[in-house]
């Protein structure tokens, strides 16, 4: 049986998550299996529907305490779940909390893990998995040894897929052990799409000149509904919060579009970014490296092109 | 205090990635190696920040590895940082790795153990989750700020869409990212000081690997950049809509 790590926060089920589903399901029909899933906490969407994910079957261990993640409370909840139900394939997604317990499970259960898995592995020999390395200049494939096995999927990588059905929902019992931290204070920052979940991405570069400019950086965002970006020269400048610097040193972004103004593509951004499906370079050098990594481009001045994009995108929603 | 700091060697960030052997080994022909910047800027200089805070706080930086890694692990020294561990087995299975670091670690009763947020060359993070599952640690990942008060540590960690605060009670394992520290270069003073620095050789401990690399490939080109002029982003618009269904 594959089972699907099912991840939560303020009681809402992750996007992240569904793509983890649609991928398990698509592996126990590879594997001739059954799709089940583990929710730990409580939350507000509708369990059943999970079935259009290709869910079969849910267990819930529905106790607010675990509606605050604590790596270490989990990995135990987890590897206990894990146990119970004789899996024989758990599935993460590569978000931030399945790099915080995935590993932990795998040793708990004695299974070898791949982490950052790009596809469905090859059943066909063993049991190998493709994963990105090198920062996304290169992908290995890795054989899992072990009889039972952990693989966490990178996201934006398979994709949210629906079908007809419905998932029946089963309580699981299992004794909470004492939390191992406190959360003291949480902050969100409201209104912006975070980065890692982002379909679209605009981010901005040196070539800006400063932080007064990121208006237009902001308003082409805003149309697109996109989330916001930047190179690493500009969050160390403090043009722009930490959280936003992408590349080899930042957050690896995965969208459908990622568009890059006022940056030369430098090798450490494009392995941050280069998972992206389409690129698009602004830029007023033809030179500038990162348009050998793009798919479209444009070469001219960012402050003229930029507010005529925008515009021009918000026409073709009208 | 008791604090471990683990260091991985990973080839520099502008490297050339090849491989060799039928696509089954990575070519280190030419390859400069560094300390994993998120070991280095991150988790070490954050260590170093806490003793300079703390002289009664020791650090101890374990990597494993044969003995091509010691020039990375000097260079930690150099950083700061008292006495070093190097386990003398290389690996490409994190569970062979973190196996290795939890025996050292369990030897050492630290109070503290800090990796980066993953290596940047296979990219696993999973050295900072296996060790809490050897060692039933509590694990605060992706930390950017950390305040040790008595046996807690404070710890600001990211989550989607922001940040959470929580303390934890020592001992324990971060993992560090950006935010954290400042990068550091180290001073003549620190490289003199780190040839006369303990660094202990000590042999594996027995365990199978979980997992075997079969083979490595490179990404696909792109197939070229379509260009659009400036005074047409309607065509792009277009391009982006019809034929990459971008949005
Ligand atoms: C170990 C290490 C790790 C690193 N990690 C990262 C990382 O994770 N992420 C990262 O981003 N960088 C990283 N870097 C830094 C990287 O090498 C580059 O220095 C950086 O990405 C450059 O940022 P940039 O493109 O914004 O600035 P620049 O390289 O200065 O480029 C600015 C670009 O803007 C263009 N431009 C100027 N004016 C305009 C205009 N009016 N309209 C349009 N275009 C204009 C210019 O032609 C130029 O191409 C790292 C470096 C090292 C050594």
């Amino acid at each position: 049986m594959v089972l699907i790590y099912i991840d939560q926060a303020d009681q809402q089920i992750k996007k992240s998550s569904l793509e983890a589903i649609s991928y398990g399901a698509a592996l126990a029909k590879q594997l001739g299996v059954s799709a089940e899933g583990i929710l730990l906490g409580t939350v507000t969407d509708d369990l059943a529907g999970l079935g259009k994910y290709g869910l079969q079957k849910l267990h819930q261990v529905a106790d607010a305490n675990l509606n605050h993640f604590d790596a270490k409370v989990f990995t135990q909840v987890l590897t206990e779940a894990a146990k119970a139900a004789n899996a024989s394939v758990l599935v993460f997604a590569h978000n931030l909390n399945g790099k915080a317990i995935a590993p932990a499970v795998a040793v708990k259960l004695h299974a070898g893990i791949v982490t950052g898995a790009n596809s469905l592995p090859d059943t066909s020999n063993g049991f190998t998995v493709t994963k990105t390395v090198f920062s996304g200049k290169a992908f290995a494939q890795i054989n899992i040894d072990t009889p039972v096995k952990v693989i966490s999927i990178n996201q934006n990588c398979f994709g949210v897929h629906t079908q007809e059905g419905s998932c029946a929902v089963e309580a699981l019992s299992i004794t909470i052990p004492a939390a191992s931290i406190k959360v003291t204070a949480t902050h969100k920052v409201e209104g912006e799409i975070p980065l890692t979940e982002a379909n679209l991405v605009v981010s901005g570069g040196r070539g800006l000149k400063g932080p007064e400019n990121w208006g237009i950086i902001e308003d082409l965002a805003k149309v697109l509904g996109a989330a916001t970006a930047c190179s690493r020269p500009v969050s160390d400048s403090d043009w722009r919060p930490h959280h936003e610097h992408v590349g080899q040193t930042g957050v690896q972004v995965a969208p459908n579009l990622y568009i890059a103004v006022g940056i030369s593509g430098a090798i450490q951004h494009l392995a941050g970014v280069n998972r992206s499906k389409t690129i698009v370079v602004i830029n007023k050098d033809p030179e500038a490296p990162f348009f050998k990594a793009a798919d479209y481009g444009i070469v001219g001045d960012a402050f003229e092109v930029l507010p005529a994009l925008t515009a021009a995108i918000q026409k073709s929603k009208a | 205090m008791k604090l471990l700091v683990c260091i991985s060697k990973t080839p520099d960030t502008t490297s050339k990635i090849a491989f060799t052997e039928g696509n089954t080994k990575f070519d280190e022909n030419g390859v400069q190696w560094i300390i994993n910047p998120y070991d280095e800027w991150y988790a070490l200089v954050r260590a170093i920040e806490m003793k300079e805070q703390d002289p009664a706080v020791t650090i101890h930086l374990v990597t494993v590895g044969e003995a091509d890694a010691e020039p990375i692990i000097r260079k930690a020294l150099a950083l700061g940082g008292d006495e070093a561990i190097r386990i003398n087995i290389q690996s490409n299975d994190s569970f062979v790795v973190a196996s290795q670091i939890a025996a050292i670690a369990k030897e050492g009763a630290y109070d503290l153990i800090l990796t980066g947020k993953e290596t940047i060359d296979y990219n696993s993070a999973c050295i900072g989750s296996m060790l809490s599952g050897l060692l039933d640690l509590p694990y605060v990942s992706l930390a950017n700020q950390m305040t040790l008060n008595g046996n807690t540590a404070s710890v600001k960690r990211e989550i989607e869409g922001g940040e959470e605060t929580c303390e934890v009670t020592l001992p324990a394992i971060v993992s560090c990212q950006k935010g954290m520290a400042e990068q550091r270069i180290p001073n003549m003073r620190g490289i003199m000081a780190a040839r006369t620095k303990p660094l202990k050789v000590v042999e594996p401990i027995a365990v199978q690997a979980t997992t075997s690399i079969k083979n490595y490939d490179l990404p696909p080109a792109k197939s070229g950049v379509k260009l659009v002029a400036a005074d047409n982003v309607e065509e792009l618009v277009r391009l982006l809509k019809e034929e990459a269904k971008a949005f």
